[in-house]
Protein backbone atom coordinates (compact mmCIF):
# COMPACT_ATOMS: atom_id res chain seq x y z
CA UNK A 1 0.00 0.00 0.00
CA UNK A 2 2.47 2.16 1.23
CA UNK A 3 4.92 1.50 -1.38
CA UNK A 4 2.02 2.37 -4.35
CA UNK A 5 1.34 5.70 -3.18
CA UNK A 6 5.18 6.33 -2.56
CA UNK A 7 6.35 6.26 -5.85
CA UNK A 8 4.70 9.16 -7.69
CA UNK A 9 4.36 11.12 -5.13
CA UNK A 10 8.66 10.77 -4.81
CA UNK A 11 8.08 11.82 -8.52
CA UNK A 12 6.34 14.44 -8.31
CA UNK A 13 8.65 15.93 -5.66
CA UNK A 14 11.48 15.20 -7.76
CA UNK A 15 9.49 17.70 -10.54
CA UNK A 16 9.01 20.08 -8.14
CA UNK A 17 12.39 20.25 -7.51
CA UNK A 18 13.72 20.63 -10.70
CA UNK A 19 10.74 23.60 -11.53
CA UNK A 20 11.77 24.92 -8.38
CA UNK A 21 16.18 24.69 -9.63
CA UNK A 22 14.79 26.46 -12.80
CA UNK A 23 13.02 29.87 -11.50
CA UNK A 24 15.74 29.89 -8.99
CA UNK A 25 18.49 29.74 -12.06
CA UNK A 26 15.91 32.17 -14.01
CA UNK A 27 15.91 34.86 -11.11
CA UNK A 28 20.04 34.27 -10.71
CA UNK A 29 20.16 35.12 -14.84
CA UNK A 30 19.21 38.46 -13.82
CA UNK A 31 20.81 39.41 -10.38
CA UNK A 32 24.14 37.88 -13.13
CA UNK A 33 23.08 39.39 -16.71
CA UNK A 34 24.82 43.02 -15.30
CA UNK A 35 27.98 41.41 -13.86
CA UNK A 36 28.03 39.04 -17.34
CA UNK A 37 28.10 42.43 -19.19
CA UNK A 38 30.61 44.28 -16.94
CA UNK A 39 32.85 41.80 -17.42
CA UNK A 40 32.92 41.16 -21.11
CA UNK A 41 32.75 44.83 -22.06
CA UNK A 42 35.18 45.77 -19.49
CA UNK A 43 37.94 43.14 -21.17
CA UNK A 44 37.06 44.54 -24.68
CA UNK A 45 39.52 46.41 -27.09
CA UNK A 46 38.82 49.40 -28.20
CA UNK A 47 38.04 47.94 -31.54
CA UNK A 48 35.90 45.32 -30.55
CA UNK A 49 33.49 47.62 -28.91
CA UNK A 50 30.42 48.25 -30.83
CA UNK A 51 26.90 48.42 -29.42
CA UNK A 52 25.14 46.63 -32.02
CA UNK A 53 27.56 43.85 -31.06
CA UNK A 54 27.17 44.51 -26.97
CA UNK A 55 26.54 40.76 -25.75
CA UNK A 56 29.45 39.36 -28.07
CA UNK A 57 32.09 37.63 -25.73
CA UNK A 58 35.65 39.40 -25.93
CA UNK A 59 38.42 38.03 -28.19
CA UNK A 60 40.80 37.59 -25.46
CA UNK A 61 41.29 39.16 -21.71
CA UNK A 62 42.25 42.78 -23.57
CA UNK A 63 43.40 45.03 -20.45
CA UNK A 64 42.98 48.78 -22.54
CA UNK A 65 39.97 49.68 -20.91
CA UNK A 66 41.31 48.82 -17.17
CA UNK A 67 44.35 51.33 -18.53
CA UNK A 68 42.55 53.94 -19.62
CA UNK A 69 39.82 53.87 -16.63
CA UNK A 70 43.21 54.02 -14.56
CA UNK A 71 45.75 56.11 -16.04
CA UNK A 72 43.11 58.36 -18.08
CA UNK A 73 44.42 59.68 -21.42
CA UNK A 74 42.49 60.68 -24.95
CA UNK A 75 40.02 63.24 -22.94
CA UNK A 76 39.21 61.13 -19.79
CA UNK A 77 40.42 61.80 -16.45
CA UNK A 78 41.72 58.53 -14.56
CA UNK A 79 40.22 57.71 -11.54
CA UNK A 80 43.80 56.08 -9.52
CA UNK A 81 43.69 59.41 -8.05
CA UNK A 82 40.29 59.26 -6.78
CA UNK A 83 39.90 55.53 -5.55
CA UNK A 84 43.28 56.36 -3.44
CA UNK A 85 41.04 59.71 -1.82
CA UNK A 86 38.11 56.47 -1.63
CA UNK A 87 41.03 54.88 0.41
CA UNK A 88 41.84 57.29 2.91
CA UNK A 89 38.30 58.43 3.26
CA UNK A 90 36.95 55.12 4.02
CA UNK A 91 39.73 53.72 6.03
CA UNK A 92 39.83 56.84 8.91
CA UNK A 93 36.23 57.25 8.80
CA UNK A 94 35.46 54.06 8.98
CA UNK A 95 37.89 53.27 12.21
CA UNK A 96 36.63 56.54 14.05
CA UNK A 97 33.03 55.67 13.31
CA UNK A 98 33.99 52.13 14.93
CA UNK A 99 35.18 53.71 18.35
CA UNK A 100 32.61 56.00 18.66
CA UNK A 101 29.47 53.61 18.08
CA UNK A 102 31.00 51.31 20.16
CA UNK A 103 31.11 53.86 23.59
CA UNK A 104 27.70 54.84 22.33
CA UNK A 105 26.21 51.35 22.53
CA UNK A 106 27.88 50.53 25.86
CA UNK A 107 26.87 53.59 27.93
CA UNK A 108 23.03 53.16 25.99
CA UNK A 109 22.71 49.56 26.62
CA UNK A 110 24.82 49.41 30.13
CA UNK A 111 24.98 52.73 31.64
CA UNK A 112 21.19 53.38 30.84
CA UNK A 113 19.60 56.61 32.67
CA UNK A 114 16.33 59.03 32.29
CA UNK A 115 15.85 59.56 29.10
CA UNK A 116 18.59 57.29 27.62
CA UNK A 117 16.23 55.76 25.16
CA UNK A 118 14.36 58.76 24.11
CA UNK A 119 17.86 59.94 23.15
CA UNK A 120 18.49 56.80 21.80
CA UNK A 121 15.27 57.42 19.47
CA UNK A 122 16.39 61.16 18.88
CA UNK A 123 20.14 59.72 17.53
CA UNK A 124 18.37 56.74 15.46
CA UNK A 125 16.20 59.12 13.22
CA UNK A 126 18.99 60.64 11.95
CA UNK A 127 20.30 57.65 10.23
CA UNK A 128 17.02 58.04 8.14
CA UNK A 129 16.82 61.52 6.88
CA UNK A 130 17.33 63.29 3.35
CA UNK A 131 20.81 64.35 3.39
CA UNK A 132 19.04 66.94 1.07
CA UNK A 133 17.85 69.00 4.15
CA UNK A 134 21.07 69.30 6.05
CA UNK A 135 23.11 70.04 3.01
CA UNK A 136 23.27 74.19 2.58
CA UNK A 137 24.06 74.32 6.66
CA UNK A 138 26.18 71.55 6.70
CA UNK A 139 28.20 73.33 3.25
CA UNK A 140 28.12 76.81 5.11
CA UNK A 141 29.66 75.58 8.58
CA UNK A 142 32.17 73.57 7.18
CA UNK A 143 33.09 76.60 5.15
CA UNK A 144 33.25 78.69 8.69
CA UNK A 145 35.70 76.32 10.24
CA UNK A 146 37.88 76.10 7.35
CA UNK A 147 36.87 72.09 6.42
CA UNK A 148 34.96 72.63 2.85
CA UNK A 149 36.55 71.10 0.35
CA UNK A 150 38.81 69.13 2.43
CA UNK A 151 39.42 65.21 3.38
CA UNK A 152 39.28 65.41 7.07
CA UNK A 153 35.80 67.47 6.47
CA UNK A 154 34.40 64.66 4.59
CA UNK A 155 35.60 62.26 6.99
CA UNK A 156 34.14 64.27 9.18
CA UNK A 157 30.61 64.30 7.76
CA UNK A 158 30.59 60.74 7.30
CA UNK A 159 31.44 59.90 11.00
CA UNK A 160 28.92 61.83 12.15
CA UNK A 161 25.99 60.82 9.85
CA UNK A 162 27.37 57.41 10.68
CA UNK A 163 26.91 57.83 14.34
CA UNK A 164 23.43 56.69 14.30
CA UNK A 165 23.58 53.26 12.50
CA UNK A 166 26.98 52.46 14.46
CA UNK A 167 25.49 52.77 17.52
CA UNK A 168 22.28 50.92 16.32
CA UNK A 169 24.26 47.83 15.87
CA UNK A 170 26.67 47.99 18.75
CA UNK A 171 24.01 48.69 21.17
CA UNK A 172 21.92 45.72 19.72
CA UNK A 173 25.26 43.59 20.27
CA UNK A 174 26.23 44.73 23.41
CA UNK A 175 22.42 43.91 24.43
CA UNK A 176 23.38 40.31 24.25
CA UNK A 177 26.01 40.71 26.73
CA UNK A 178 24.48 40.19 30.27
CA UNK A 179 24.74 42.53 32.26
CA UNK A 180 26.07 40.70 35.45
CA UNK A 181 29.45 40.90 33.71
CA UNK A 182 29.27 44.81 34.28
CA UNK A 183 27.95 44.47 37.31
CA UNK A 184 29.70 41.92 38.79
CA UNK A 185 32.93 44.87 37.14
CA UNK A 186 31.28 47.28 39.44
CA UNK A 187 31.53 45.22 42.43
CA UNK A 188 35.19 44.29 41.95
CA UNK A 189 35.25 48.63 41.87
CA UNK A 190 36.24 48.80 38.10
CA UNK A 191 35.08 52.31 36.52
CA UNK A 192 33.62 53.07 33.47
CA UNK A 193 36.57 52.25 31.38
CA UNK A 194 37.67 50.01 33.28
CA UNK A 195 34.55 48.21 32.70
CA UNK A 196 34.57 48.41 29.00
CA UNK A 197 38.41 47.97 28.45
CA UNK A 198 38.61 44.57 30.35
CA UNK A 199 34.68 43.37 29.98
CA UNK A 200 33.19 45.01 26.73
CA UNK A 201 36.04 45.62 24.61
CA UNK A 202 37.29 41.64 24.41
CA UNK A 203 33.83 40.40 23.65
CA UNK A 204 33.34 42.95 21.12
CA UNK A 205 35.12 41.83 18.06
CA UNK A 206 31.68 40.29 16.14
CA UNK A 207 30.60 43.67 16.36
CA UNK A 208 33.57 45.84 15.55
CA UNK A 209 33.74 43.25 12.35
CA UNK A 210 30.18 44.26 11.63
CA UNK A 211 30.35 47.24 11.93
CA UNK A 212 33.77 48.20 10.26
CA UNK A 213 32.18 46.19 6.95
CA UNK A 214 29.02 48.30 7.49
CA UNK A 215 31.08 51.68 7.68
CA UNK A 216 33.51 51.11 4.79
CA UNK A 217 31.10 49.65 2.52
CA UNK A 218 28.71 52.51 2.86
CA UNK A 219 31.18 55.15 2.75
CA UNK A 220 32.78 53.58 -0.02
CA UNK A 221 29.51 53.77 -2.04
CA UNK A 222 28.43 56.98 -0.63
CA UNK A 223 27.58 59.69 -3.80
CA UNK A 224 25.86 63.10 -2.24
CA UNK A 225 28.86 64.29 0.24
CA UNK A 226 31.32 63.42 -2.20
CA UNK A 227 29.66 65.16 -4.95
CA UNK A 228 29.05 68.41 -2.67
CA UNK A 229 31.88 68.56 -0.18
CA UNK A 230 34.66 68.54 -2.61
CA UNK A 231 34.87 71.23 -4.82
CA UNK A 232 38.13 70.33 -6.02
CA UNK A 233 38.31 67.78 -8.47
CA UNK A 234 41.48 66.23 -7.04
CA UNK A 235 39.80 65.32 -3.82
CA UNK A 236 36.88 63.51 -5.31
CA UNK A 237 35.92 60.02 -3.81
CA UNK A 238 35.91 57.21 -6.51
CA UNK A 239 31.88 57.40 -7.00
CA UNK A 240 32.25 60.88 -7.92
CA UNK A 241 34.68 60.12 -10.28
CA UNK A 242 32.74 57.09 -12.28
CA UNK A 243 29.79 59.72 -12.23
CA UNK A 244 32.01 62.08 -14.13
CA UNK A 245 33.45 59.14 -16.80
CA UNK A 246 29.70 58.56 -17.47
CA UNK A 247 28.21 61.58 -17.87
CA UNK A 248 31.12 62.58 -20.12
CA UNK A 249 29.79 61.72 -24.08
CA UNK A 250 33.25 61.54 -24.97
CA UNK A 251 34.23 58.53 -23.06
CA UNK A 252 34.06 55.34 -24.41
CA UNK A 253 31.54 52.79 -22.57
CA UNK A 254 34.21 49.68 -22.14
CA UNK A 255 35.80 52.50 -19.93
CA UNK A 256 32.81 52.85 -18.20
CA UNK A 257 32.70 49.81 -17.44
CA UNK A 258 36.25 49.01 -16.45
CA UNK A 259 36.10 51.87 -14.31
CA UNK A 260 32.68 50.67 -12.67
CA UNK A 261 34.79 47.65 -11.66
CA UNK A 262 37.20 49.30 -10.26
CA UNK A 263 34.80 51.47 -8.15
CA UNK A 264 32.92 47.83 -7.00
CA UNK A 265 35.67 45.56 -6.58
CA UNK A 266 36.47 46.37 -3.03
CA UNK A 267 33.50 46.02 -1.62
CA UNK A 268 32.72 42.95 -3.61
CA UNK A 269 35.95 41.72 -2.20
CA UNK A 270 34.22 42.44 1.08
CA UNK A 271 30.91 40.52 0.08
CA UNK A 272 32.39 37.62 -1.02
CA UNK A 273 34.82 37.00 2.12
CA UNK A 274 33.42 38.95 4.76
CA UNK A 275 29.70 37.57 3.49
CA UNK A 276 28.24 36.79 6.71
CA UNK A 277 29.38 39.71 8.89
CA UNK A 278 28.19 41.97 6.00
CA UNK A 279 24.73 40.33 6.10
CA UNK A 280 24.49 40.87 9.34
CA UNK A 281 24.97 44.41 9.18
CA UNK A 282 22.48 44.71 6.52
CA UNK A 283 19.77 43.39 8.40
CA UNK A 284 20.94 45.25 12.01
CA UNK A 285 19.50 48.08 9.86
CA UNK A 286 16.48 46.81 10.19
CA UNK A 287 16.41 47.88 14.16
CA UNK A 288 15.09 44.84 15.39
CA UNK A 289 18.21 42.96 14.00
CA UNK B 1 30.89 59.61 27.19
CA UNK B 2 27.64 59.53 24.69
CA UNK B 3 28.00 63.34 24.80
CA UNK B 4 30.14 64.42 21.77
CA UNK B 5 27.82 62.01 19.69
CA UNK B 6 24.75 63.95 21.08
CA UNK B 7 26.21 67.52 20.84
CA UNK B 8 27.11 66.28 17.03
CA UNK B 9 24.02 65.17 16.24
CA UNK B 10 22.27 67.71 18.02
CA UNK B 11 23.91 70.41 15.58
CA UNK B 12 24.50 68.29 12.68
CA UNK B 13 20.93 66.65 12.43
CA UNK B 14 18.30 68.89 13.92
CA UNK B 15 20.59 71.97 14.53
CA UNK B 16 20.84 71.75 10.43
CA UNK B 17 17.08 70.67 10.05
CA UNK B 18 15.82 73.81 12.12
CA UNK B 19 18.63 75.94 9.78
CA UNK B 20 16.85 74.51 6.53
CA UNK B 21 13.63 75.03 7.59
CA UNK B 22 14.05 78.52 8.50
CA UNK B 23 16.04 79.13 4.82
CA UNK B 24 13.12 77.51 3.66
CA UNK B 25 10.86 80.68 4.74
CA UNK B 26 13.46 83.26 3.40
CA UNK B 27 13.83 85.08 0.08
CA UNK B 28 16.85 83.69 -0.07
CA UNK B 29 16.98 82.99 -4.00
CA UNK B 30 20.06 84.10 -5.98
CA UNK B 31 24.06 84.35 -5.03
CA UNK B 32 23.51 87.26 -2.64
CA UNK B 33 21.87 86.46 0.70
CA UNK B 34 18.52 87.50 1.96
CA UNK B 35 17.15 86.24 4.78
CA UNK B 36 14.04 88.70 4.96
CA UNK B 37 10.79 86.44 6.01
CA UNK B 38 8.40 85.84 3.44
CA UNK B 39 6.31 83.21 5.00
CA UNK B 40 5.19 79.66 3.14
CA UNK B 41 6.19 81.72 -0.56
CA UNK B 42 8.60 79.18 -1.26
CA UNK B 43 6.38 76.15 -0.80
CA UNK B 44 3.60 77.76 -2.90
CA UNK B 45 6.58 78.77 -5.72
CA UNK B 46 7.30 75.21 -5.52
CA UNK B 47 4.46 73.19 -5.88
CA UNK B 48 2.58 75.51 -8.11
CA UNK B 49 5.60 74.63 -10.37
CA UNK B 50 4.42 71.89 -12.95
CA UNK B 51 7.83 70.65 -12.73
CA UNK B 52 7.75 69.66 -8.78
CA UNK B 53 4.57 68.25 -9.60
CA UNK B 54 5.83 66.40 -12.05
CA UNK B 55 8.71 65.22 -9.44
CA UNK B 56 6.16 64.03 -6.88
CA UNK B 57 4.44 62.08 -9.44
CA UNK B 58 7.89 60.49 -10.35
CA UNK B 59 8.32 59.39 -6.58
CA UNK B 60 4.71 58.36 -6.51
CA UNK B 61 5.15 56.29 -9.46
CA UNK B 62 8.55 55.17 -8.22
CA UNK B 63 7.95 54.05 -4.81
CA UNK B 64 4.73 51.99 -5.60
CA UNK B 65 6.77 50.27 -8.32
CA UNK B 66 9.84 49.79 -6.20
CA UNK B 67 8.13 48.92 -2.89
CA UNK B 68 5.41 46.39 -4.38
CA UNK B 69 8.46 44.70 -6.32
CA UNK B 70 10.84 44.92 -4.24
CA UNK B 71 8.61 42.60 -1.51
CA UNK B 72 7.00 40.54 -3.86
CA UNK B 73 10.33 39.04 -5.19
CA UNK B 74 11.75 39.16 -2.20
CA UNK B 75 9.13 37.19 -0.83
CA UNK B 76 9.12 34.26 -3.30
CA UNK B 77 13.06 34.47 -3.46
CA UNK B 78 13.05 33.85 0.23
CA UNK B 79 10.65 31.08 0.15
CA UNK B 80 12.51 29.45 -2.52
CA UNK B 81 16.13 29.55 -0.74
CA UNK B 82 14.12 28.25 2.24
CA UNK B 83 13.02 25.36 0.44
CA UNK B 84 16.23 24.60 -2.07
CA UNK B 85 18.64 22.72 0.33
CA UNK B 86 21.35 21.86 -1.79
CA UNK B 87 22.75 25.01 -3.97
CA UNK B 88 21.22 27.32 -0.91
CA UNK B 89 24.51 28.93 -0.17
CA UNK B 90 25.13 30.02 -3.89
CA UNK B 91 21.64 31.36 -4.79
CA UNK B 92 21.46 33.28 -1.42
CA UNK B 93 24.98 34.70 -2.70
CA UNK B 94 23.78 35.81 -5.89
CA UNK B 95 20.67 37.34 -5.03
CA UNK B 96 22.04 39.56 -2.19
CA UNK B 97 25.28 40.43 -4.10
CA UNK B 98 24.36 43.87 -5.32
CA UNK B 99 23.57 45.21 -2.27
CA UNK B 100 27.53 45.89 -1.41
CA UNK B 101 27.62 47.69 -5.24
CA UNK B 102 27.40 51.87 -5.17
CA UNK B 103 24.08 52.88 -6.77
CA UNK B 104 26.37 54.51 -8.92
CA UNK B 105 27.54 51.48 -10.48
CA UNK B 106 24.38 49.68 -11.17
CA UNK B 107 23.21 53.34 -12.68
CA UNK B 108 26.24 52.98 -15.32
CA UNK B 109 25.46 48.87 -15.59
CA UNK B 110 21.76 49.24 -16.08
CA UNK B 111 22.04 52.43 -18.57
CA UNK B 112 23.90 50.63 -21.14
CA UNK B 113 21.69 47.24 -21.19
CA UNK B 114 18.69 49.80 -21.38
CA UNK B 115 20.17 51.70 -24.33
CA UNK B 116 17.93 51.50 -27.17
CA UNK B 117 19.87 51.68 -29.90
CA UNK B 118 18.06 52.11 -33.51
CA UNK B 119 15.37 49.23 -32.60
CA UNK B 120 14.12 46.75 -34.36
CA UNK B 121 16.56 47.03 -37.29
CA UNK B 122 19.85 48.07 -35.21
CA UNK B 123 18.61 47.49 -31.21
CA UNK B 124 21.33 47.60 -28.27
CA UNK B 125 21.27 46.45 -25.02
CA UNK B 126 18.49 44.78 -24.08
CA UNK B 127 16.79 45.20 -27.33
CA UNK B 128 19.00 43.31 -28.97
CA UNK B 129 18.91 40.80 -26.68
CA UNK B 130 15.28 40.32 -26.84
CA UNK B 131 15.86 40.34 -30.79
CA UNK B 132 18.40 37.95 -30.18
CA UNK B 133 16.17 35.31 -27.85
CA UNK B 134 13.38 35.89 -30.25
CA UNK B 135 11.20 38.22 -28.16
CA UNK B 136 12.04 41.44 -30.92
CA UNK B 137 7.70 42.48 -30.02
CA UNK B 138 8.61 43.41 -26.76
CA UNK B 139 12.07 45.98 -27.66
CA UNK B 140 11.10 49.65 -25.88
CA UNK B 141 12.26 52.91 -26.01
CA UNK B 142 13.33 52.01 -22.13
CA UNK B 143 15.18 55.37 -20.88
CA UNK B 144 14.25 57.02 -24.08
CA UNK B 145 10.14 56.22 -23.81
CA UNK B 146 8.72 59.95 -23.34
CA UNK B 147 5.14 59.01 -23.15
CA UNK B 148 3.11 59.00 -19.76
CA UNK B 149 0.66 56.37 -19.43
CA UNK B 150 -2.01 56.85 -19.09
CA UNK B 151 -1.45 60.36 -18.56
CA UNK B 152 -4.64 61.86 -18.00
CA UNK B 153 -4.78 65.90 -17.47
CA UNK B 154 -6.84 67.33 -14.79
CA UNK B 155 -7.08 70.88 -14.59
CA UNK B 156 -5.75 71.27 -10.73
CA UNK B 157 -2.68 69.58 -11.95
CA UNK B 158 0.17 71.18 -14.39
CA UNK B 159 1.12 67.57 -14.84
CA UNK B 160 -0.25 64.73 -16.18
CA UNK B 161 -0.81 61.37 -14.27
CA UNK B 162 -0.03 58.40 -14.96
CA UNK B 163 3.25 56.38 -15.53
CA UNK B 164 5.84 57.72 -17.31
CA UNK B 165 7.54 55.09 -19.50
CA UNK B 166 11.40 55.76 -18.83
CA UNK B 167 11.19 55.49 -14.83
CA UNK B 168 10.10 51.50 -15.69
CA UNK B 169 14.50 51.28 -16.38
CA UNK B 170 15.10 53.14 -12.89
CA UNK B 171 12.62 50.65 -11.07
CA UNK B 172 14.48 47.34 -12.56
CA UNK B 173 17.83 48.82 -12.03
CA UNK B 174 16.46 49.46 -8.08
CA UNK B 175 14.85 46.33 -7.72
CA UNK B 176 17.98 44.59 -8.61
CA UNK B 177 19.75 46.36 -6.18
CA UNK B 178 17.74 45.97 -3.41
CA UNK B 179 15.19 42.97 -3.70
CA UNK B 180 18.01 40.48 -2.29
CA UNK B 181 17.73 42.55 0.76
CA UNK B 182 14.24 41.98 1.17
CA UNK B 183 15.52 38.48 0.68
CA UNK B 184 17.73 38.21 3.51
CA UNK B 185 14.65 39.82 5.93
CA UNK B 186 12.16 37.56 4.70
CA UNK B 187 14.76 34.52 4.84
CA UNK B 188 15.42 35.31 8.58
CA UNK B 189 11.81 35.83 9.17
CA UNK B 190 10.88 32.24 8.02
CA UNK B 191 13.75 30.57 9.42
CA UNK B 192 12.21 31.70 12.68
CA UNK B 193 9.07 29.98 12.67
CA UNK B 194 8.99 26.91 14.19
CA UNK B 195 8.37 23.75 12.19
CA UNK B 196 6.02 22.33 15.05
CA UNK B 197 3.70 25.08 14.09
CA UNK B 198 2.96 24.38 10.97
CA UNK B 199 2.90 20.65 11.79
CA UNK B 200 0.51 20.68 13.96
CA UNK B 201 -1.30 22.51 11.64
CA UNK B 202 -0.75 19.87 8.85
CA UNK B 203 -1.60 17.21 11.67
CA UNK B 204 -5.37 19.09 12.05
CA UNK B 205 -5.34 18.37 8.17
CA UNK B 206 -4.14 21.98 6.85
CA UNK B 207 -3.02 22.13 3.26
CA UNK B 208 0.51 23.50 2.24
CA UNK B 209 -1.34 26.51 0.49
CA UNK B 210 -3.18 26.84 4.02
CA UNK B 211 -0.42 26.48 6.14
CA UNK B 212 1.82 29.32 4.01
CA UNK B 213 -1.34 31.47 4.02
CA UNK B 214 -2.77 31.26 7.90
CA UNK B 215 0.59 30.86 9.64
CA UNK B 216 3.80 31.76 7.69
CA UNK B 217 2.40 35.07 6.06
CA UNK B 218 1.00 36.81 9.23
CA UNK B 219 4.19 35.47 10.79
CA UNK B 220 6.19 37.50 8.08
CA UNK B 221 3.94 40.57 8.83
CA UNK B 222 6.32 42.46 11.27
CA UNK B 223 9.19 41.96 8.45
CA UNK B 224 6.82 43.27 5.92
CA UNK B 225 6.63 46.33 8.00
CA UNK B 226 10.23 46.76 8.58
CA UNK B 227 10.91 45.98 4.87
CA UNK B 228 8.26 48.54 3.41
CA UNK B 229 10.02 51.56 6.17
CA UNK B 230 13.53 50.89 5.18
CA UNK B 231 12.81 50.52 1.44
CA UNK B 232 10.28 53.32 1.64
CA UNK B 233 12.95 55.70 2.82
CA UNK B 234 15.71 54.91 0.72
CA UNK B 235 12.88 55.27 -1.87
CA UNK B 236 11.50 58.99 -1.17
CA UNK B 237 15.22 59.92 -1.18
CA UNK B 238 16.61 58.36 -4.30
CA UNK B 239 19.12 60.25 -6.01
CA UNK B 240 21.87 58.98 -6.98
CA UNK B 241 20.69 55.96 -8.89
CA UNK B 242 18.46 59.16 -10.93
CA UNK B 243 21.22 61.57 -11.52
CA UNK B 244 23.28 57.70 -13.15
CA UNK B 245 20.63 56.32 -15.17
CA UNK B 246 18.55 59.14 -16.64
CA UNK B 247 19.75 62.69 -15.09
CA UNK B 248 15.94 63.18 -14.78
CA UNK B 249 15.54 62.83 -18.55
CA UNK B 250 13.83 62.74 -20.95
CA UNK B 251 12.49 66.27 -19.92
CA UNK B 252 11.84 65.48 -16.34
CA UNK B 253 9.82 62.59 -16.74
CA UNK B 254 12.58 60.66 -14.19
CA UNK B 255 13.18 63.56 -12.16
CA UNK B 256 12.73 63.38 -8.58
CA UNK B 257 12.71 65.60 -5.53
CA UNK B 258 16.47 64.51 -4.44
CA UNK B 259 17.81 65.51 -7.65
CA UNK B 260 15.37 68.66 -8.02
CA UNK B 261 16.58 69.89 -4.54
CA UNK B 262 20.25 69.33 -5.66
CA UNK B 263 19.68 71.31 -9.30
CA UNK B 264 17.56 74.67 -7.94
CA UNK B 265 19.92 74.62 -4.80
CA UNK B 266 23.75 74.07 -6.30
CA UNK B 267 23.04 74.96 -10.43
CA UNK B 268 20.29 77.61 -9.87
CA UNK B 269 21.48 78.78 -6.45
CA UNK B 270 17.56 79.26 -5.06
CA UNK B 271 18.90 78.18 -1.75
CA UNK B 272 15.05 79.07 -0.48
CA UNK B 273 12.82 77.06 -2.93
CA UNK B 274 15.75 74.03 -2.24
CA UNK B 275 15.12 74.58 1.40
CA UNK B 276 11.34 74.34 0.99
CA UNK B 277 12.22 70.69 -1.40
CA UNK B 278 14.30 69.46 1.14
CA UNK B 279 12.08 70.24 4.14
CA UNK B 280 8.89 68.76 2.13
CA UNK B 281 11.33 65.44 1.56
CA UNK B 282 12.48 65.54 5.02
CA UNK B 283 8.27 65.80 6.56
CA UNK B 284 7.45 62.85 3.98
CA UNK B 285 10.40 60.66 5.35
CA UNK B 286 9.33 61.82 9.36
CA UNK B 287 5.46 60.44 8.57
CA UNK B 288 6.96 57.51 7.28
CA UNK B 289 9.61 57.05 9.86
CA UNK B 290 8.69 58.30 13.15
CA UNK B 291 5.63 56.41 14.06
CA UNK B 292 7.77 53.31 13.44
CA UNK B 293 10.57 54.48 15.68
CA UNK B 294 7.97 54.55 18.49
CA UNK B 295 6.14 52.05 17.85
CA UNK B 296 9.27 49.64 17.83
CA UNK B 297 10.89 51.23 20.94
CA UNK B 298 7.91 50.40 22.81
CA UNK B 299 7.42 47.13 21.94
CA UNK B 300 10.40 46.14 22.66
CA UNK B 301 10.41 44.08 25.80
CA UNK B 302 12.77 43.93 27.98
CA UNK B 303 16.06 45.72 26.64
Amino acid sequence: MTTLTAAPRRAQIRWSKILLYALMSVFAAFYLLPVFLLLITAFKSFDQVSLSRMWDLPRGLDFESFDRAWNGGEGVIGMRGSFFNSVSLAIPATVISCALGSLNGYVISKWRFPGSETLFTLILFGMFIPYQSILVPLVTTLRTIGLYGTMPGLILVHVVYGIPITTLIFRNYYVGVPTELVEAGKIDGSDFFGIYRHIILPLSIPGFVVVAIWQFTSIWNEFLFGLIITNDPKLRPVTVALQNLSGSQFTQWNVQMAGALIVALPTLLVYIFLGKYFLRGLLAGSLKG
Amino acid sequence: MIAPSLLAIGVFVYGFIAWTGYLSLTNWNSLASDFSFVGLKNYATVFNQGRFQTNIRNLIVFTTLFLSACLAIGLVLAIMVDAVGRGEAFFRTVYIFPMALSFIVTGVVWQWIFVPGKFPTDPYGLNLLLKNIGLGALQAAWTTDTSIVPGWKVDWLKTRIGVPMAMIPVVVAAVWQMSGFVMAMYLAGLRGISEEIKEAARVDGATEWQVFRRIVLPLLQPITLSAVIILGHISLKIFDLVVTMTGGAPGNNTEIPGLYMYEITFKANKFADGAAVATVMLLVVALLVVPYLRYSRQTETEL
